[in-house]
């Protein structure tokens, strides 16, 4: 049988995020459709209807569709829920949110955050902070599946010829509005929800030298962590610390610069998707983690990249 | 209103998982167990909320073994009035702990229920929303404030890349994220009082909840080491390499 | 802000075997003689058992007295010792030596002592005592006829800066009738009562060892269920005291630990690095092959012996366990005697509570009482045996082997002991010592290590790790000793960063483990190791 992704956008944008989940969707027997529900989202369908496998677009076009609140997707999920075999949707803050009111309405379990589809019924998640990863088989007749989008890489967002349809609606469930969001662009991302951290170690050296970190972060509009070593020097207050006893991160992009890489930290990021390394000491624990090592001076490197990605 | 927390007795967050040697589970056997730091957190916020005069009774409720009575047992020296362990040793998953809590949350009749996010050990981040759906209240997840307005609740909400604010119809579930608030320390006098604290247990079977299990864990394994990748020569490289091989900038 | 105060007959200060020993027997007596008692007991780890560490081979002699039918109980103590080896080692070689009597462990048990710990916490709560663990004992209070009042509990939520920060919540007065100390190896409040009561006067000083331990789980093909092996020798010269434990638990784990004695005088030497080089020789790798290394600690040992028990009862408390000292070092066991000793106190404070308001109100039986018991005579027949350490290992071996089997330990002479800090030689005198890379594999560095034994602290509080004189690192450390802090501590707390003259001490007060040998073997006794936040340091699991 068919699977079911939920689209995550913003009535105008597919949000990638959607990519990853129907990457996961397609490692599965039966294809997919794609669940576009907003209001005024007819360009997002269109998008939906162009990722690579996709099988039908449905459309549920409504107000009370158009901020995603799980009070009234999750209803509108269940109606059509009975035809498809696994519900899935990215593990956004949307997701996290919809998806096991939803299981729970079906009265089906949910798996959290999948980084691997082991067959149609069978899957691998990180438990205990990623420190451990479960291999988890559900019994219910319908999967509900969040997915972390660091676990499978992106499907093609071009090509495909999905057939959009339009649902009916549900009517607003009247349990919840939306008042307004503040979405931080101009100051830094919180660490825990960052795409992309820029984090200093000891090899900084004092706290004015973590300017050139703050730098280099706002360029790539990341966030600014620290390691605890950076902490315990008093460079920066402890909550910039990333590490399993301060904060577990997963951005897509982990930026070390001047950290050596001691296993506190370690743990706290490797399962960034991409780290970069930048550390003059050749032999630093951190490059054996990282995708992409820069041996060299971090107040000569540092600028430089600033200066490289300015450009 | 009554406000109803759930608690979960989970690993201490400071202590490090790993799985048995034969993959089966996790290794429990004589590690620190603590309050599951989510749930700490919702447990201060009915607290501050019963101090500012929005709350009446606090009641906590665990699910679990007779040791969850210590993680009650805090709770009600952080400030909860009474508690209710609903016992069993069996696995219990978050679908079936939502359908425990909805047959407590019918028998107290709470205007609210606070719960962590997440539990630190099964990071499954689903209760609050499955308790919600089951009871077709509304849901404010992944709080950072809180504020009774009437018969109405103000949510503020940690989402990707900000904050949203949204407004509950009442009775609401509410789960909590780490900048909700930060708990209070737990003072040793409290401690000695939370122990004459009422304290009901209950089992699965008289609040009529099926609790079998619907997943089954297969195998638990250590994450593969992270491989170490290239070296790369100069700035340019790396810029280059992130954006033509990485394709994260 | 005020503090607030509670009342008790009883106060504990610490939860290990001697404070738990003592809280059982105390609240046994009060059930016997029908009377109550209040017991309550503060232990500063996040719970009973977080912060013990022990090799440990037990023997039950205290527990059986205490609760005879332990086994009935469900006592942790499921590995009956089976087969004893003693070896000594040369950088390849391992020869097996006959076994000191001492060192014979039929009728002993391979336990983890933390588990034990916990069993006996559970067994002290359902006896009534009190138990709060996440509390640390910061502070002595005095009555106004200068005997002990009591302790107070560390202020919570105090900023890096020590100002008050938002959840500030101050520390607790525990008034008690009687305040009994069981802070195990180098108490800190301990250190406080030896200068006030003087309670050292006449004793030798206390000498110390640091024990480092890992808790591996092996092959089932390479573990001896019972098998117990101790080894003297490579890699420590002859000059300095040094042994190492194995012990084969069940559950396929296997305990290794490696001792070193902190009289050391080469400043170059890193007991942790000692430890790594250690598991490496090949009489010892074996067992690691295919092994996963689940858990990593450190701790001080009191080795003064018999010689060094201080006073051991002032105005308003006394001392038990470790923080007195009685280790049977030769034995390479404390626990047996730590319970006992916590056993006596306790019959003796019941009996001066029992007999009402006494002048000076000090528990002066309670050394009598101790004089009379098997642990005395044990301690005085081995009281030789360390101090000829200091003439090196095989005159030592030779004497211990005269002392225990012509004099059975009944010489009449008694040897003394150093303070371990005046050890220390320049750097400049010592031949430097380079220690092989870990390979990750087998041996490690000390941050992978501090990260198995789960220590934390709250970032944001005063550091726990004080300098009396804040120069002294850089003034006298560094120059002289080569900066000696970063090799003995097992945590990688201290650290020097920084290039020629702007090099620093930089403390790492999170990674502390709590072992307090940088409070024993600072050359000028500069650092003063005091209670951080309760709850925080090692989560030390099946330790």
């Amino acid at each position: 049988m068919t699977a079911l992704v939920i689209a995550e956008h913003n009535n105008q944008i597919l949000n990638a995020a959607t990519l990853n989940a129907a990457a996961a969707a397609a490692r599965l027997s039966g294809g997919f459709d794609v669940l576009v529900a907003g209001h005024n989202c007819g360009a997002v369908a269109t998008q939906a209807a162009a990722i690579a496998g996709v099988g039908k677009v449905l459309v549920a076009d409504a107000a009370q569709y158009a901020h995603a609140l799980a009070e009234n997707l999750a209803p509108l999920v269940v109606s059509i829920a009975g035809g498809y075999s696994h519900l899935l949707t990215a593990s956004t803050a949307n997701g996290k949110n919809a998806m096991p009111r939803i299981a729970a309405m079906l009265d089906v379990a949910q798996l959290s955050d999948i980084i691997g589809v082991v067959s149609d019924d069978t899957f691998v998640r990180p438990i205990y902070a990623g420190n451990v990863l479960a291999t988890v088989q559900s019994t219910d007749r319908i999967k509900a599946i969040t997915v972390r989008t660091t676990g499978f890489d992106a499907i093609a967002a071009t090509g495909g010829t999905g057939t959009i349809e339009n649902i009916a609606v549900q009517a607003d469930a009247g349990l919840s509005t939306f008042v307004s969001e503040e979405l931080t662009k101009s100051s830094r991302p919180e660490l825990a929800a960052a795409d992309i951290i820029v984090s200093g170690g000891r090899g900084v050296g004092s706290a004015e030298n973590f300017a050139i970190i703050e730098k280099l972060a706002d360029l790539l509009g990341a966030a600014v962590g620290a390691s605890r070593a950076a902490v315990d020097a008093g460079y920066v207050p402890n909550d910039y610390q990333v590490g399993q006893t301060g904060k577990c991160v997963a951005p897509t992009l982990y930026v070390a610069v001047g950290i050596s890489g001691a296993i506190q930290h370690l743990a706290g990021m490797k399962d960034s998707k991409v780290i970069v390394a930048i550390n003059k000491d050749e032999e630093a624990p951190i490059f054996q983690v990282a995708d992409y090592g820069l041996v060299g001076d971090l107040f000569k490197e540092v600028p430089a990249l600033c200066e490289a990605l300015a450009k | 209103m009554k406000i109803l927390v759930a608690v979960k007795r989970a690993i201490d967050y400071n202590v490090k998982a790993r799985p048995k040697a034969d993959g089966s589970g996790v290794e429990l056997a004589n590690v620190k167990m603590a309050m599951n730091p989510f749930d700490e957190i919702a447990v201060e916020e009915a607290i501050r909320l019963q101090e500012a005069g929005k709350a009446g009774e606090i009641v906590a409720v665990s699910i679990g073994p007779a040791a969850s009575q210590e993680t009650l047992r805090t709770a009600m020296a952080m400030g909860a009035d009474r508690g209710v362990l609903v016992q069993t040793d069996d696995e219990v998953q978050p679908l079936a702990v939502a359908k425990l809590l909805k047959a407590i949350v019918e028998r107290e009749q709470p205007g609210m229920v606070i719960l962590g996010k997440q539990a630190i050990d099964d990071d499954s981040n689903q209760t609050g929303q499955m308790l919600a759906g089951l009871l077709g209240w509304a849901q404010g997840t992944f709080a950072c404030n809180v504020a009774p307005e009437g018969d109405s609740l103000a949510v503020k909400r940690e989402v990707d890349g900000g904050l949203q604010s949204i407004k509950l119809k009442m009775p609401a579930v509410v789960t909590a994220d780490l900048r909700l608030n930060e708990p209070r320390y737990v003072k040793l006098p409290n401690i000695m009082k939370a122990k004459k604290k009422p304290l009901d247990t209950l089992t699965p079977a008289e609040l009529g909840v099926d609790i079998t299990p619907r997943l089954k864990l297969l195998k638990v394994a250590e994450p593969p080491a992270r491989a170490g990748g290239v070296k790369v020569a100069d700035v340019q490289e790396l810029v280059a390499k992130l954006r033509n091989e990485a394709k994260v900038i | 802000m005020e503090r607030e105060s509670m009342e008790f007959d009883v106060v504990i200060v610490g939860g290990g075997p001697s404070g738990l020993a003592c809280a059982i027997r105390l609240r046994q007596l009060a059930a016997e003689r029908g009377q109550d008692l209040s017991v309550c007991l503060i232990e500063k780890g996040s719970e009973i058992g977080a912060h013990i560490l022990s090799g440990a081979v037990m023997e039950p002699r205290a527990l059986n007295e205490l609760l005879p039918d332990w086994a009935a109980l469900g006592a942790p103590l499921n590995t009956a010792v089976k087969d004893d080896r003693f070896m000594f080692l040369t950088e390849s070689r391992a020869v097996r030596l006959p076994t000191p009597p001492q060192m014979e462990n039929h009728g002993n048990y391979i336990v983890s002592l933390g588990n034990v710990c916990r069993w006996l916490g559970t067994q002290a709560e359902g006896l009534g005592v009190d138990i709060y663990p996440g509390f640390a004992a910061a502070e002595v209070l005095f009555n106004d006829d200068g005997s002990v009042k009591g302790v107070a509990t560390g202020d919570m939520g105090r900023s890096k800066d020590g100002s008050e920060g938002p959840n500030f919540a101050p520390g607790m007065e525990l008034h008690a009738r009687q305040t009994i100390f069981a802070e195990g190896c180098r108490g800190s409040l301990t250190k406080q009562l030896f200068e006030r009561y003087k309670l050292r006067d006449g004793v030798d000083p206390q000498v110390y060892g640091i024990g480092i331990k890992e808790l591996w789980e092996v092959k089932p093909e390479h573990h001896h269920l019972g098998q117990v092996t101790h080894t003297i020798g490579w890699p420590m010269n002859t000059q300095t005291y040094g042994g190492s434990w194995e012990y084969h638990l069940e559950g396929n784990l296997v305990s290794i630990g490696f001792v070193v004695g902190l009289n050391y005088s080469n400043p170059w030497i890193s007991p942790f690095e000692e430890m790594q080089r250690f598991k490496t020789h090949p009489a010892v790798r074996e067992t690691f092959a295919g092994a996963r290394r689940v858990s990593y600690g450190a701790r001080a040992i009191s080795a003064g012996g018999f010689q060094s028990i201080p006073k051991l009862s002032f105005p308003g408390g006394v001392l038990i366990g470790d923080t007195a000292g009685f280790l049977n070092l030769p034995k390479i066991k404390g626990s047996h005697t730590a319970m006992k000793s916590g056993m006596t106190a306790a019959e003796a404070v019941f009996e001066l509570l029992a007999a009402g308001e006494i002048a000076g109100n000090e528990a002066v039986d309670y050394p009598h009482r101790l004089r009379n018991t098997w642990l005395w005579d044990e301690l005085y027949r081995v009281r030789n045996i360390k101090p000829s350490f200091h003439w090196g290992l095989w005159p030592a071996v030779a004497y211990s082997a005269v002392d225990t089997y012509l004099f059975r330990g009944k010489a009449p002479w008694t040897f003394h002991h150093h303070p371990d800090h005046e050890s220390l030689k320049p750097a400049a005198q010592c031949p430097r010592i380079e220690y092989p890379k870990p390979d990750g594999v087998l041996t490690f560095d000390r941050l992978s290590s501090v990260f198995l034994s789960n220590t934390n602290h709250e970032e944001d509080q005063p550091c726990h790790l004080t300098l009396r004189d804040a120069s002294v690192p850089t003034r006298l450390n560094l120059p002289v000793y080569e900066g000696p802090e970063q090799r003995y501590c097992p945590a990688g707390v201290y650290e020097y960063v920084g290039e020629g003259a702007g090099r620093q001490l930089q403390i790492n007060a999170q990674n502390c483990v709590h072992c307090k040998t940088c409070d024993i073997k600072d050359p000028s006794q500069n650092i003063n190791w005091v209670t951080p936040e309760g709850g925080g340091g090692p989560n030390y699991p099946n330790m």
